[in-house]
């Protein structure tokens, strides 16, 4: 088993794994069964780093949803390694797409671990109108079998009661027979998978991969399909007001518009409530309460001039900057997103948006799947890197996680724009929304193009549209919310502290001065905007209390925020990139971002300042020119063939 | 015929999945080959989605291309 797992894996005791498809409720029964929480989703890909718990003193494992094991993804090897090592597995299944979901608990029984099956959602499987006799499931299967709504509740004492129970169900005989003439030292679910063909296992155990895949799997979902048909009685069928919406949301005529109208609630939500009628009641309450407060405390206690005091209580101060701008602006505008995110993960509206603009993302050589990082990335960057996994290729992941750490504004980055650009106008907003995708789109068409390598086609499942529980996303919101900040609070002291301790050495000067060819000469800024690049480095949001304070011109402002955007947003997502990419190409990537942000900085002042009157902003015509700029860039990729697979 | 001149609600059996990889996902998925689906939306220069045991899984439009399939 892969070491880096093992070492995670706390010891003692047996190692209970639970296991199923994607969208089935796995956190749900990881959560029952430890009573710790982990995200509770309904997209593909939530559960990416894998959470450990206790549950009578054995472990608990929880494993990336997955449809089988073998090696086609990194989802899938660390669910393969994991069951291989399990003691027991709790196989949780949705009712209502048992057939599907029985390919999966037959290769794990094929594999010969203990197995119980956990039939979840069987409340939704009986508004289906499905009747299901999972006595006769478990006689053919020759494993325990427990009906549980596990969101609920129900069926939760049952499978801990019967969990001990878990065995070996049936095998085919003659593929048991095939399975026994693998000469190997593995153990059998390792055999079973050489067998099958998987490079990875074959390698580790020293035997020559097998060639049967195919006809393996074909035999396996013949089974499935009988035992499915054998168990499942429907007795009716409706179309529900949930069918209808998820085909209105797949049809471009209706789909964009529900998009737009979403994209557009979304905006309500967090860019008009949160951000102004929450952050302004916050603000108002740390910079009228807190602050002066804290300062004349800290002033009559260290001196209002020392050292100290500025460092603690300054500009830039720890317990001033530090704890304003975190509880003030980020925790409302982060909880709103994340609100809005959970909510969007929770309804399954993803997949569908995901093959609603497939054709378009074909464009810039990526699937429709990778709009679920695209979007994601609006929440956190780094959340997205890592939740690139989910798609099908290594180039996919390569031009998506380019793209999120270069043209997608996260959170934070956002909270700042809708700060900064509420004071500018909704010109400048348009402006920058339309510079951002004209980049967006040309990175992506020439990326698209110009990588070796071809867009692996869309193929995703559909989960079934369901009403998001507020129990849930809720929770899921709040705890993100609290992990944001919990990682936020220390980098960004740290920065405030370093910020402050170069002010008080008179470094921050020497630096600046440093920087000037590059913030003064070529991006026609004032000196002190490079403290805003130096911490953007390590979170972009620490810039913003400095940039308000600046008083620039509109085009200064405005230059600030897209450079600032451009730049990778943080370094976390810094130290994502670098773990997903690896180092080489980690650190290419990081300096091709900075040094393209920069040189598209510079760029757009120029034609601010070229397209601009005694400080009017000729709007019209410079739209028509990016506009026409972009055209030119796209027509000129056309001459390269799109690849697909 | 290819599966994407499928129209809407037509009930189509697969007989054709030339990649490997697609083939194998399609498999666990539950789109063997000899699967009989009903092709439930064809988006406009997109995606085919087919349907299968209220299971809904979407087709890239150019994977689609390649699928054979004949109407029964």
């Amino acid at each position: 088993m892969n070491d880096a797992i093992e070492s995670r894996i706390p010891s003692g005791g047996r190692k209970i794994v639970l296991a199923g498809n994607p969208n089935v409720g796995k956190s749900a029964f990881f959560n029952a069964l430890t009573g710790l929480y982990t995200d509770v989703a309904n997209y593909p890909g939530t559960t990416l780093d894998i959470a450990c718990g206790r549950y009578n003193g054995d472990v608990v494992i929880d494993t990336p949803g997955v449809y089988g094991v073998s090696s086609y993804s990194k989802e899938e090897e660390i669910t393969r390694d994991i069951i291989l090592a399990a003691d027991i597995v709790v196989n949780i299944v949705d009712t209502v797409h048992l057939e599907r979901d029985l390919f999966l608990t037959m290769q794990i029984i094929d594999m010969g671990v203990p197995i119980i099956v956990a039939l979840n959602m069987a409340d939704e499987a009986e508004r289906e109108g499905m009747r299901i006799n999972h006595i006769l499931l478990e006689e053919l299967l020759g494993i325990p079998v427990v009906r549980t709504v596990a969101v609920h509740h129900t069926g939760i004492d049952e499978l801990k009661e019967k969990i001990y129970q878990a065995r070996p169900g049936l095998v085919d005989s003659s593929l048991l027979e095939k399975i026994s003439r693998v000469s190997t030292t593995c153990n059998r679910g390792e055999a079973l998978l050489i067998l099958e063909g998987d490079p990875a296992v074959s390698e580790r155990c020293g035997a020559t991969p097998g060639t049967e895949l195919e006809s393996i799997y074909r035999a396996r979902r013949e089974r499935a399909n009988q035992v499915a048909s054998m168990i499942v009685q429907e007795t009716g069928k409706n179309q529900g007001l949930a069918d209808k919406l998820g085909r209105w949301m797949l049809l471009p005529v209706t789909g964009f518009p529900l998009l737009m109208l979403t994209l557009w609630g979304v905006y309500e939500l967090v860019g008009v409530f949160f951000a102004q009628t929450i952050v302004d009641f916050t603000e108002q309450i740390m910079m009228v309460y807190y602050e002066p407060v804290i300062q004349s405390l800290v002033g009559s206690l260290l001196g209002p001039e020392s050292v100290l005091t500025t460092i603690l209580a300054g500009q830039y101060g720890v317990l001033t900057l530090t704890v304003t701008y975190l509880i003030g602006l980020l925790l409302p505008l982060v909880l709103g997103i994340f609100l809005v995110m959970a909510i969007l993960e929770d309804s399954g509206y993803l997949p569908r948006i995901a093959t609603l603009v497939d054709r378009a993302l074909g464009a810039l050589g990526l699937n429709g799947q990778a709009v679920i990082p695209l979007i994601l990335g609006f929440g956190c960057v780094t959340m997205a890197c890592i939740s690139t996994r989910l798609l099908p290729s290594d180039r996919e992941r390569r031009i998506a996680i380019f793209l999120l750490a270069f043209g997608v504004p996260c959170s934070a980055q956002m909270a700042i724009i809708m700060a900064v650009f509420a004071g500018l106008g909704p010109i400048y907003l348009l402006l920058y929304i339309l510079i951002l995708f004209s980049i967006l789109t040309t990175t992506g068409t020439l990326l698209g193009r110009y990588l070796p390598g071809a867009t692996y086609p869309l193929l995703i499942e559909l989960p079934p549209l369901r009403l998001p529980q507020p129990k849930y996303f809720i929770k899921k919101a709040w705890t993100r919310t609290y992990n944001f900040i919990k990682e936020a609070l220390p980098l960004f002291a740290g920065g405030a502290l370093f910020l402050s301790i170069l002010e008080v050495a008179g470094l921050l000067q020497g630096l600046r001065t440093l920087l000037a060819p590059l913030t003064v000469n070529w991006l026609h800024l004032p000196p002190e905007i490079a403290d805003v690049f130096i911490m953007g480095a390590i979170r972009k949001e620490f810039g913003a209390a400095t940039i308000m304070n600046l008083h620039m011109l509109p085009i200064q402002d405005f230059v600030v925020m897209l450079t600032l955007t451009l730049t990778v947003p943080c370094i976390a997502s810094t130290i994502v990139i670098l773990k997903e990419r690896g180092w080489r190409e980690g650190l290419l990537m990081w300096c091709v971002i900075y040094a393209l942000a920069f040189f598209i900085g510079g760029v757009t002042v120029r034609l601010l300042e070229a397209f601009s009157k005694s400080g009017a902003l000729n709007a019209p015509w410079l739209f028509i020119f990016i506009i026409c700029a972009m055209g030119a860039v796209l027509g000129l990729a056309r001459f390269r063939p799109r690849k697909e697979e | 015929m290819q599966l994407d001149k499928a129209s809407r609600g037509q009930v189509i059996k697969i007989t054709g999945i030339p990649n490997d990889r697609v083939r194998v996902q399609a498999i666990r998925f539950g789109l063997s080959e000899g699967a009989v689906v009903t092709c439930r939306e064809v988006v406009p220069a997109g995606p085919v989605v087919v349907i299968r045991n209220k299971q809904e899984i979407a087709i890239g439009r150019n994977l689609a291309k390649t699928i054979s399939v004949e109407p029964c």
